[in-house]
């Protein structure tokens, strides 16, 4: 498992000093006292964060449990905290039949890998010309990137509507991943990793005969996969989780993305969260995974939107 | 550059411009189409009436912006908007810093409450906004079952009108401090370690160390986090939809939301008022954008 940050945790020394701390005890009074205040300031830091992880936790955790009760439990009141009248997993298949979630699933999937796939490419492309090429008024290009970014899309939502419903892409993958396929965070990403590419190499390769593409394609990109990785990473989450835009671009609840399902599953059904909940879990299953086993390349990304 | 004293570089180098250009155009076509393109169209359509089928019906000036800062509702979207910011954005920062500062002791199992703590960093707004739907549920949530314990009545978290508000941000709080937390740990974890052992040797710890030292280091993170999360507050959608539509008495409709209402719900199609509201949050963005690059930057240490 990757960390957030270096892990101050046990290296080597760490480790042999814990191993002998009786030892340590049994020097003078001094270092006991130290030890002491050691100890209730570790008691007091577990209590805090015990504290926290309860209440930051609990959603996760009624989430997935509350997904496997039956209805005996969830809907009693005071309502069980765990699934007292055994599990339930029948919540899987009934939220299955309830809405499309198979053809969702497919949307989702499809729109986050379009996404994906173009913001990487246009990404890749445009961050290329701003490191490696002679361009003419870099400032100015450098300028719009920049300006994409700060341009809420909530605020140009409206005709991004009525230009997809006026194409005819209401209910599309195209309609649903268009309007996303570059951004300037992924141009900056990629031209910062860009930036620290040995220039010796870039210019052999172009003695060697390799074109621009050729360079970007078979050698610039594969040493570049770490901040290749965070950019995919964080436009797969992103693309995933979408929900406003799913909501406007999709009408016919076959072609709605798995976000807009669930968030339907719920009106349409209040009597039985267990079910809900199992649509939630289902939903969630993707993005947890890159989360627990991506989250090196996260913190990668995660600063990118300041702009250095 | 411009004068090429040999004209085959110079013939080499606006070949190369024009590649150039090529490389950048994907991403130019993407951005003109739908980023530009409709900002023009959002100025374009904020003085333009809307007939009932939510076509253009004529310029009208500033008839949308006029109407707005007279009409009370919009000014009680604006008073929203602002309550809905400060009580997710302070909140969530300080317990991720909580979070973070304690993460930063060292105790075994460290490593488990860093991922554990993570987590909610996966939840999409629909995801988290359902679960809180369930908690929140007034017949059968389980906060109102944990309350139940202490003698506590049924809480209305949702339709109380007084509440509302409060529900909806407490669930967005939860929404972001995952994301708060990865980037003070990031911020903690690349502190100067040399600096942090000459306080030591002077003599600071504990919350000295954390108050002198680490603090006024993490100001550039902390700057980030409140302009990225106001930012991020204002454009908040997802949980109001599916948790109070809006209400109750409109007490949770916030700016973008009020835009979905004139624009999409029950079939309003009222783009011409919506987009002047749109022009609004676009301003505001722009501004606290501005505040980021201007004023308050200087204030902050860097390294």
């Amino acid at each position: 498992m990757s960390t957030l940050t270096e892990p101050t945790e046990p290296t080597g020394p760490a480790k042999d000093a814990r191993a002998t701390k009786p030892a340590r005890a049994a020097k003078p009074p001094k270092a006991t006292k130290a030890t002491k205040i050691r100890g209730t300031s570790n008691v007091l830091t577990y209590l805090f964060l015990g504290v926290l992880f309860l209440i930051v936790l609990f959603p996760v955790y009624y989430g997935l449990v509350g997904s496997l009760m039956g209805e005996r439990d969830t809907n009693s009141f005071p309502p069980a905290l765990w699934p007292k009248n055994g599990l339930y997993p029948d919540n899987y298949s009934k939220a299955l039949d309830i809405i499309p979630l198979g053809n969702q699933y497919l949307t989702s999937v499809l729109q986050t890998l379009a996404i994906t796939v173009g913001q990487m490419v246009t990404s890749a492309l445009a961050a290329y010309a701003f490191v490696f090429l002679n361009l003419r008024w870099r400032g100015f290009w450098f300028a719009v990137f920049l300006s994409t970014m700060m341009i809420p899309f909530e605020s140009i939502i409206i005709p991004n509507y009525l230009l997809i419903s006026q194409w005819g892409l209401k209910d599309t993958i195209a309609g649903l991943a268009l309007p996303f396929l570059a951004t300037g965070f992924g141009t900056f990403l990629l031209r910062q990793s860009f930036l620290s590419f040995p220039m010796e190499l870039r210019d052999a390769a172009r003695v060697d005969g390799a074109g621009h593409f050729r360079f970007l394609y078979s050698i610039l990109l594969p040493l570049s996969r770490p901040s290749l990785a965070a950019l995919g990473i964080w436009s797969a989450l992103s693309a995933w989780n979408m929900y406003f835009w799913p909501l406007l671009a999709t009408e016919d609840p076959k072609h709605q993305t798995i976000q807009i399902g669930i968030s339907q599953l719920q009106s349409s059904d209040s009597d039985s969260p267990g079910m809900v909940l199992a649509g939630v879990m289902l939903a969630l299953f993707p993005t947890l995974l890159l989360v627990i086993f991506g989250q090196r390349f996260i913190v990668r990304g995660l600063t990118t939107g300041a702009v250095k | 550059m411009s004068t090429p004293v040999n004209s085959t570089v110079g013939a080499e180098g606006r070949r190369e411009r024009w590649i150039a250009v090529g490389y950048l155009l994907p991403a130019l076509i993407v951005f003109g189409i739908f980023i530009f393109w409709p900002l023009v169209k959002s100025i374009l359509l904020s003085v333009q009436g809307t007939d009932i089928l939510g076509n253009p019906s004529g310029f009208v000036g500033g008839v949308n912006y006029t109407r707005m800062f007279h009409d009370p509702e919009f000014l009680t979207v604006l008073w929203v908007t602002f309550a809905f910011t400060l009580l997710t954005v302070i909140p969530s920062i300080a317990i991720a810093l909580a979070i973070a500062l304690l993460l930063q002791s060292r105790i075994r199992g460290v490593r488990f409450f860093r991922t554990a703590f993570a987590l909610p960093f996966a939840f999409s707004v629909a995801t988290a906004s359902v679960i809180f739907g369930v908690l929140f549920n007034p017949a059968s949530g389980v906060l109102n079952g944990i309350l139940s314990h202490l003698g506590v009545d049924k809480v209305q978290w949702l339709t109380n009108p007084d509440l509302a508000l409060w529900s909806v941000s407490g669930a967005t709080v939860w929404m972001q401090v995952g994301y708060n937390l990865l980037v003070l740990s990031a911020g903690l974890g690349a502190l100067p370690e040399d600096v942090l052992e000459a306080a030591r040797l002077d003599g600071a710890s504990g919350l000295r160390l954390q108050r002198s030292i680490i603090m006024p280091l993490l100001t550039p993170q902390l700057f980030f986090l409140i302009v990225v999360g106001t930012i991020h507050s204002l454009q908040s959608f997802g949980q109001i939809k599916i948790l109070t539509v809006g209400g109750p008495e409109n007490r949770t409709t916030t700016l973008v939301y009020s835009i979905y209402e004139q624009a999409f719900a029950n079939n309003n199609s009222n783009y011409g008022y919506a987009s002047a509201q749109a022009m609004v949050l676009l301003l505001i963005v722009l501004i606290i954008t501005a505040l980021q690059f201007g004023v308050l930057e200087r204030r902050v240490f860097y390294r």
